[in-house]
């Protein structure tokens, strides 16, 4: 298990909205991939100290959004790619950050041209391919799919 | 009254020297999950508790454990309920061991693993004498001693109170640790809300002797609503609106916090005359905090009950 989670409290984002970030975020940055396994819930709950039920809502969240899958007997683990929210539900879910990047740009003075070049900056450096320390050959077959 | 709660308040009120510490308290705590009880000091919430385990009596109403009248509690009632005061009692003169073993001739369910879990997780050495214990150790024995009986109700009063840091996760990681079996209830009050949001997944707030609050922590958390509204000039006086809890005024900026029934209350600050108005994020200790400052202005707390079985 190499994905560890952070939990903060005294966040207006509760815990178990904390939880499915951090995964979906592992996702998107290429630290966790397609096959790979999260703790149990019991084991994430004593592990970061937070309520059983509240890992278990999370998780609930993200196996109904198909980011993650439970095999009975076996655990948790990321699933396959697939396109899960409608274009309406993906733009309403980035607006905050967005609107959080915004103001903070306008707040420091930064010009429109010099944001959006940040931006491009930014989105260059997430395209390259993702490094992970344990990145040796894995004889699994969700490797490919992702070459 | 049933069997289903693991305890349940029933008007109950107590009064000393003539002033009022709990105020007709209804409250029904279900079986199973982490229950967590929050208010000021002088709320009312020890008095509650020792009404609950029968070690006060009520000037009126009554009261349940485990589905028995808390004033009549059998023994065999009282071995499966655990409870840890705020002073964490232990016997001064005994040891670790020496306690778990004098405390475990009152219970003829008495599980020594979980003893020297407990004090293995606090860090204990099992010949140190209780009087020598800092105030975490003494807190990881006394909890010790309330699990080892396995109860079926642990009741903890303030138990993070005085503890450094590392006590205080040990201690969660110990409610966190009895949440295994699913048919364990804890009901705890505290100041730390930190702790609070970790382990509760329902919360009750006792503001001046009276239940503000009692629901699960996410109800909570979807009804209590922060608004941000900015406005040309000086905000405007804010009329009677159901539900406010707090209001902060900048100079052209007004900040209501308040108790959400559906878009009530949105549609009601919506129709100030605001240039803009957002809906901004509140962190559990805020919205807490909502409830049990001074609230000034004309949010005076009406239409802010939040209960909800």
């Amino acid at each position: 298990m190499n994905f560890l989670f952070q939990i903060s409290t005294g966040s207006p984002v509760p815990i178990y909205r904390q939880i499915t970030d951090q995964v979906r975020l592992g996702i998107a940055s290429g630290r966790l991939r397609e096959g790979d396994s999260l703790p149990s819930v019991r084991s994430l709950a004593e592990e970061v100290a937070v309520n059983p039920n509240t890992v278990a809502k999370a998780y609930a969240e993200l196996v109904r959004d198909s980011v993650i899958e439970s095999r009975p007997g076996k655990g948790v683990f990321i699933a396959e790619k697939r396109r899960i929210y409608t274009p309406e539900e993906q733009a309403r879910r980035l607006e905050p950050a967005l609107q959080a990047l915004l103001s903070e740009a306008m707040s420091l003075g930064y010009e429109a041209s010099e944001v959006l070049a940040l931006v491009k900056q930014g989105l260059a450096a997430w395209k390259k391919p993702a490094t992970r320390p344990d990145s040796a050959p894995k004889p699994s077959t969700h490797r490919e799919r992702h070459e | 009254m049933s069997e289903s709660f693991a305890l349940q308040a029933v008007g109950l009120t107590r009064y000393f020297n003539g002033r009022c510490a709990v105020q007709d308290l209804h409250l029904s705590v279900p079986r199973g999950g982490v229950f967590g009880f929050l208010g000021r000091n002088g709320s009312g919430k020890t008095t509650t508790i020792r009404l609950l385990l029968g070690l006060l009596r009520p000037d009126r109403g009554s009261s349940t454990l485990l589905g028995c009248d808390s004033q009549r509690l059998t023994p065999e009632v009282r071995a499966r309920v655990g409870y840890v005061t705020e002073e964490h009692c232990v016997v001064p003169s005994l040891s670790v061991t020496e306690n778990g073993a004098f405390q475990s001739r009152f219970y003829p369910r008495w599980n020594a693993r979980v003893f020297d879990s407990v004090v293995g997780h606090f860090g204990l050495k099992a010949k140190a004498r209780a009087r020598d214990l800092s105030r975490g150790e003494r807190a990881g024995l006394a909890l010790a001693m309330a699990l080892a009986p396995e109860p079926e109700l642990l009741i903890l009063d303030d138990p993070a109170l005085g503890l450094d840091p590392v006590a205080r996760r040990a201690l969660v990681e110990s409610m966190i640790y009895i949440t295994r079996r699913s048919d364990r209830t804890i009901f705890f009050s505290s100041h730390d809300l930190a702790d609070v949001e970790r382990v509760a997944d329902s919360i009750a707030i006792l503001d001046h002797s009276v239940l503000r609050v009692c629901c699960p922590v996410d109800v909570f958390q979807s009804r209590v609503r922060r608004y941000r509204l900015r406005f040309k000039g000086r905000p405007p006086a804010l009329p009677e609106i159901r539900g406010v809890l707090q209001v902060r005024r900048g100079e052209q900026e007004m900040q209501v916090t308040g108790v959400a029934e559906g878009e009530e209350l949105g549609r009601a600050l919506g129709a100030l005359g605001a240039e803009s108005m957002e809906q901004v994020p509140i962190s559990l200790g805020d919205s807490v905090l909502s409830f049990l400052s001074e609230r000034g202005e004309k949010a005076m707390g009406w239409g802010t009950e939040l209960e909800e079985a």
